[in-house]
């Protein structure tokens, strides 16, 4: 249920249907959003180093969660463009927690298979595969699987760079493992068993 | 304690309308005062819709004369907003109007709960310990004081000259005290004025000059109030009056002591650092007054030992490195405020490049650069001082709206903004770019000026700018300041390439505004600006009575409102003049010398100096005509010998017992 | 001895070796400890987070319950990666300011038998240590070879100086710290209005085109500059200004050729270490070049500079200092 929190009520939101989206997304940002405070002056959409290649600023996809268009933010690319840089975040008036509402919609689009390119979301899957599996990230197999499934042509470019890495050791064959995965491993078990609960 | 005479108590509770009733069952706190209550001696219990009506007034009176009531509570809003319109009505009805007692249940219960149970319950206890408080109600008299009719304003901006001007043309006299060397504030550094473009020092400087000459107005520029005891009525001020080395009998103005001083010093406040003066000045041409002052931080003189050519070229020997801060002082009975503001640092804000992209300027700093008797003559000129700008980004909310700065709008910096559209539009024909937030042109031909803006050719962006940076990434933007925005309109971010920037910075309270407010004995708003007494219906008075601001001490406003609050503050120091003398609340402080060990630790405590001690007799005395009723010495005695009228000891316990319903358990 | 924990981080000992390999030769020059957090595991990056909340946050804090095992005589944890340190801090600060969160995350935990409370640790940068903690003046002690003749570009990166959850960075756009620590090894420090600007993070590996850009404007603007190099506090800006920027000439058609080092590489070289001993020649960019330049043992003495014609123009206002900020703050 929503909250009707004294900034909620300022800005106008009573009803619940006003914040059904907005309210989902707030909630399930760490931290706290200050998502319902944007007052749209643009500050995230100036300082943002990838706008150019973005579909909707960051203030407009706010000004569409507030609009309630489930479907158009999660189909957006802009999560997927953010580098959390977080010059919007230090910028912005209202102290909105921008990137880390980024990484929110990130995970929704996930779960709502809304992304339209998948490169993105199989890099970070792939990324968490590998350190579920060995404690740490382990470059050389997430890049090759990752490069074989989204970029096969770009390889022979860079096969240069990553023999380089290879014989400067940059580049490890073989995973590293911690000594205690199977800790890890519960922990994260019960820490998706709390996601799905919460 | 109170069985010697039965009291006739009425209550009456007021709905507000709904901002009482929404929330409280008043029918129910009435009813159960009646029944309750009785014993206590309440003979009547009534609910009315407004109480502070003429038809509720009138109910309160007549039931004093038709009941006999000897005690009246009054359950409504808080007694800062009425006590004196119910006091009054049982004035009128021969009963002592310190019979009377608020029960703050608007304020203190309908406005700070929600559940109507519980807001219920505690109305009915505070009504409760507002009865048995008013049982141990004094009659008390009135005390009558003189008022001074002299008045202290302090700081010569607009409006301070104008509360000035306004009280000695009626007659009184006014002592003007100004901590830089010249009257006039940072008016006296504009050149145009939005929304008409008057010339800012022609309209100003007969202000100074009337303030200047006037009969009724001692000037003391270069000097700073330094203490304030009393109270209104009867204020003592301090002021120091810092040495000038410059002998103001014998100066004429003549201005061949700055002309032939070697030192040149970067002028940080009027020219906002972007000119120079020299190490004896006065600040700009019209100064009033117009003898120079000393600056002895960066004189020759006062730092080698030698030079002196200020000394030897003055053709009327006033000239005095002998000279001491003098301290003055005068008694008053009103005090105003116009103490203004400071410009908000725009260095904070780094990522805009001000301290570190030279044609990065702010608002204060264009003022000058536009100005005709501006270090560049009036020429809009890149930070090289020569070179025109072809075009130029001017950005608003600059420090303001912004809750890594100052959370509030500066009310100004909108219209500051498109006043310099349009002198750069005008004097260099540059093309000129407005970045805002939300476009507040408010008030009397404001939004016309937009209009003419608009019709001028100026280009409109609306986004907060990211950042301001010297950064190119392609040949367009070589060489140029690139102002990266969202253009929120159209919904994709742009970098613009301009010569020149302009940070229309807002304002925020001066930076010792809150050791001034302690000097005065008044408070100053989360934001750090002084707090006005109502802000709507009361926004020149204080809580302290007898304190009046005016101008941007209160909050940032623009000058036809800075003029409006400095009249609007001699009319009330006039209407207080003019009553010759002054009720005051007779609640006040008394020892009970058969009680005093003589401890001595009220002595220090006393912030109006009221507290004697008598050496003879080895006991304290309080001297009532000083005494403000503030409690801290009541609050100190170890050996509770001094009380308060109004707040004695009976009251205090009584309403304690009244609120926890221990009144009821008795009865 | 100065004691802290260390988080080293999943590059310390692969792509970012040389980091490593050159931190470790000026501990002892500072007197510093750095204990390595037993078993600490990947802090799952920018990605992790991406995917789902508490898993994300129970995976940085195990790292941080481990830490508080080892806290003997010190709470202070030292990652030498940005994006390490962030996680780390951003964890801890998140954990109080949600508490919700951070007693998910303790129920995690718990199932691994661990437990963290946020707040008990201090998590640091490895330059904020060096800068404030062993300090400007220790280290220019210890400066044999002063890099007098080096032009440097400081590139501090977007995720150290920001969000910033305790104030440790003089400013978040402008931050002085890499400029004063390169000055006091010697070097020529030019003025980089990037300093902060991201070097493109994952997008080198999901929108190539779209990291390119954004190593092309650092990388141009640098040579745009005069410097001979870059220099860089974390692993990942100096993988991708490295590793992709070949890739990047080739998309733009361009040629540039901007050596990056770590900071500490060049701390160890004004310290008179080995270059090889440094990892310096792992880079992909060689900056055998640039550091010709003081291949020189006697440091060029500066002349002074002939005085100037007087300046006509309007004078500037003072730069703003950290002292300033700090008072203005607290308001």
């Amino acid at each position: 249920m929503p909250q009707m929190t004294d900034e909620r009520i300022r800005a106008g939101l009573t009803r619940e249907e006003d914040l059904s989206l907005l309210h989902e997304v707030s909630m399930k940002t760490a931290g706290v959003s200050h998502l319902e405070m944007c007052i749209q002056c643009g500050t995230c959409g100036g300082s943002c180093p990838v706008a150019m290649d973005m579909e909707h600023t960051p203030r407009m996809l706010f000004a569409m969660l507030r609009a309630g268009m489930r479907e158009e933010v999660l189909r957006s690319n802009t999560p997927w463009l953010c580098v959390s840089c977080y010059h919007c975040v230090v910028r912005c008036p209202q102290e909105v927690h921008i990137a880390d509402v980024m990484y929110t919609l990130k995970g929704m689009a996930i779960q709502a298979k809304l992304y339209t390119d998948s490169t993105a979301p199989h890099f970070s899957q792939t990324f968490v595969d590998m350190v579920e599996a060995y404690g740490r990230s382990y470059e050389m197999g997430l890049a090759s699987r990752h490069y074989l499934r989204h970029f096969p042509l770009r390889l022979p470019s860079m096969m240069p760079m990553g023999l380089g890495m290879i014989t400067k050791g940059r580049m490890t064959i073989t995973p590293k493992k911690i000594k205690h995965l199977d800790q890890l491993k519960s922990i994260l078990r019960r820490a998706k068993q709390l996601e799905l609960t919460s | 304690m109170s069985e010697k005479k039965q009291e006739r108590v009425g209550v009456y509770v007021c709905h507000c309308g709904t901002n009482i009733a929404g929330t409280v069952d008043v029918v129910d706190v009435a009813k159960w005062a009646q029944e309750k209550l009785g014993p206590q001696g309440v003979v009547i219990a009534r609910e009315y819709k407004f109480m502070c009506s003429s038809l509720g007034q009138e109910l309160i009176e007549k039931d004093i004369k038709e009941l006999g009531l000897t005690r009246v509570v009054v359950a409504a809003c808080s007694p800062h907003l009425h006590e004196k319109t119910f006091r009054t009505a049982a004035k009128n009805a021969g009963l002592n109007p310190y019979l009377v007692e608020l029960a703050s249940i608007r304020e203190q219960v309908s406005w700070v709960h929600t559940d109507k149970a519980v807001a219920t319950a505690k109305s009915k206890a505070v009504v409760s310990g507002a009865v048995s408080r008013v049982i141990e109600n004094r009659a008390l008299d009135e005390i009558k004081v003189p008022i001074n009719p002299n008045t202290l304003v302090v700081g010569g901006g607009i409006a301070g000259i104008q509360s000035a001007l306004e009280i000695a043309n009626a007659g009184f006299h006014v002592y003007l005290v100004e901590r830089e060397p010249s009257i006039g504030g940072h008016m006296a550094q504009f050149d145009k004025t939005f929304p008409t473009l008057d010339c800012s020092a022609c309209i100003l400087t007969p202000r100074m000059v009337e303030a200047g000459t006037h009969p009724n107005i001692t000037l003391l520029t270069w000097s700073e109030v330094t203490n304030v005891a009393g109270y209104v009525g009867n204020f003592h001020v301090t002021i120091k009056k810092k040495a000038r080395f410059v002998n103001e009998e014998l100066c004429t103005g003549c201005g061949i002591c700055q002309e032939k001083c070697p030192k040149k010093v970067i002028d940080d406040v009027y020219e906002a650092g972007l000119g120079y003066r020299k190490a004896v000045y006065t600040p700009f041409a019209q100064a009033v007054p117009n003898f120079p002052v000393m600056d002895k931080e960066n004189c020759t003189y006062f730092i080698k030992g030698t030079c002196k050519a200020c000394e030897k070229f003055c053709p009327t020997n006033a000239i005095d490195f002998t000279q001491q801060d003098q301290t003055l002082n005068v008694d008053v009975g009103n005090i105003v405020l116009a103490t203004g503001y400071d410009l908000f640092d725009a260095r904070r804000v780094s990522n805009y490049g001000y301290g570190r992209l030279p044609n990065v300027f702010t608002s204060i700093e264009f003022e000058r650069l536009s100005n005709a008797a501006g270090p560049t003559n009036g020429n809009i000129v890149m930070r090289d001082g020569k070179t025109t700008p072809k075009s130029v980004g001017i950005i608003h909310c600059v420090g303001s709206r912004d809750k890594n700065f100052n959370n509030y709008c500066s009310v100004i910096c909108c219209m500051q903004g498109l006043k310099f559209a349009h002198l750069v539009h005008e004097r260099t024909g540059a093309t000129v770019y407005n970045f805002y937030i939300d476009m507040r042109t408010a008030y009397k031909a404001y939004d016309e000026f937009y209009q003419r803006v608009l019709e001028e050719g100026t280009l409109f962006v609306r986004g907060k700018v990211a950042e301001v940076t010297d950064a190119a990434r392609n040949e367009r933007e070589k060489g140029k300041l690139i102002i990266q925005t969202e253009d929120t309109l159209a919904g994709k971010q742009r970098r613009i390439p301009v010569d020149m920037v302009i940070l229309s910075s807002g304002l925020q309270p001066r930076h010792d505004a809150k050791d001034v407010g302690k000097l005065f004995g008044i408070s100053c708003s989360m934001d750090g600006w002084f707090t006005e007494k109502h802000p709507k219906l009361d926004p020149v008075a204080t809580m302290t009575e007898g304190i009046y601001i005016v101008g941007c001490a209160q909050g940032p406003k623009d000058i036809p409102s800075s003029v409006a609050q400095g009249a609007a503050a001699s009319a009330r120091v006039l209407d207080k003049i003019l009553q010759k003398e002054i009720a005051l609340e007779p609640i006040k402080a008394s020892v009970n010398q058969e009680m005093c060990s003589g401890c001595r630790i009220c002595n220090g405590l006393c912030p109006f100096n009221a507290i004697a001690f008598i050496e003879d007799d080895k006991v304290t005395e309080i001297n009532p005509a000083l005494c403000q009723g503030c409690g801290t010495c009541v609050a100190a005695c170890p050996a509770g010998a001094i009380s308060g009228t109004g707040f004695s000891n009976e009251q205090i316990i009584a309403q304690i017992d009244g609120l926890l319903l221990k009144n009821l358990e008795l009865a | 001895m100065n004691k802290y924990l260390l988080y080293p981080g999943c590059s310390m000992d692969s792509s970012a070796k040389a980091y490593m390999e050159s931190l470790n030769e000026i501990l002892e020059p500072l007197d510093l400890h750095l204990e390595e957090i037993e078993d600490w595991n990947c802090c799952g990056a920018t990605e992790y987070l991406g995917i789902n909340l508490i898993p994300a946050y129970s995976l940085i804090a195990r790292n941080l319950a481990l830490a508080t095992k080892q806290m003997d005589g010190t709470r202070t944890v030292v990652a030498p990666c940005s994006a390490c340190y962030l996680n780390l801090a951003k964890a801890d600060y998140y954990m109080q300011e949600r508490p919700t969160l951070g007693a998910k995350v303790n129920e995690a935990l718990a199932a691994g038998g661990l437990e963290y409370k946020a707040g008990t640790l201090d998590v640091r940068h490895l330059i904020d240590v060096l800068v404030y903690d062993v300090g400007l003046d220790t280290i220019r002690s210890k400066v044999v070879r002063p890099l007098s003749g080096l032009k440097v570009v400081p590139y501090m990166g977007c995720m150290l100086p920001r969000p910033d959850y305790q104030h440790r960075w003089s400013d978040h756009e402008h931050p002085t710290e890499l400029d004063d620590l390169l000055r006091a090894l010697g070097a020529d420090v030019i003025d980089y209005p990037l300093t902060t600007e991201c070097c493109g993070g994952h997008m080198t590996q999901i929108g190539p085109e779209t990291a390119f850009e954004l190593i092309r404007r650092l990388v141009a603007d640098a040579d745009e500059r005069g410097a001979q190099m870059m220099v860089t506090v974390c692993p990942m800006c100096q993988m991708n200004i490295d590793a992709y920027q070949n890739e990047a000439n080739h998309f733009f058609g361009t040629n540039y050729h901007m050596p990056i080092l770590f900071f500490t590489q060049l701390m160890g070289l004004a310290f008179g270490k080995e270059p090889g001993d440094l990892g310096i020649g792992v880079e992909l960019v060689s900056a055998r070049n640039a550091l010709a330049n003081i291949g020189v043992e006697v440091p060029v003495t500066q002349e002074p500079a002939a005085p100037r014609k007087k300046d006509e123009g309007l004078p500037m206002p003072r730069r703003w200092t950290r002292h300033e900020g700090k008072k203005e703050a607290v308001k």
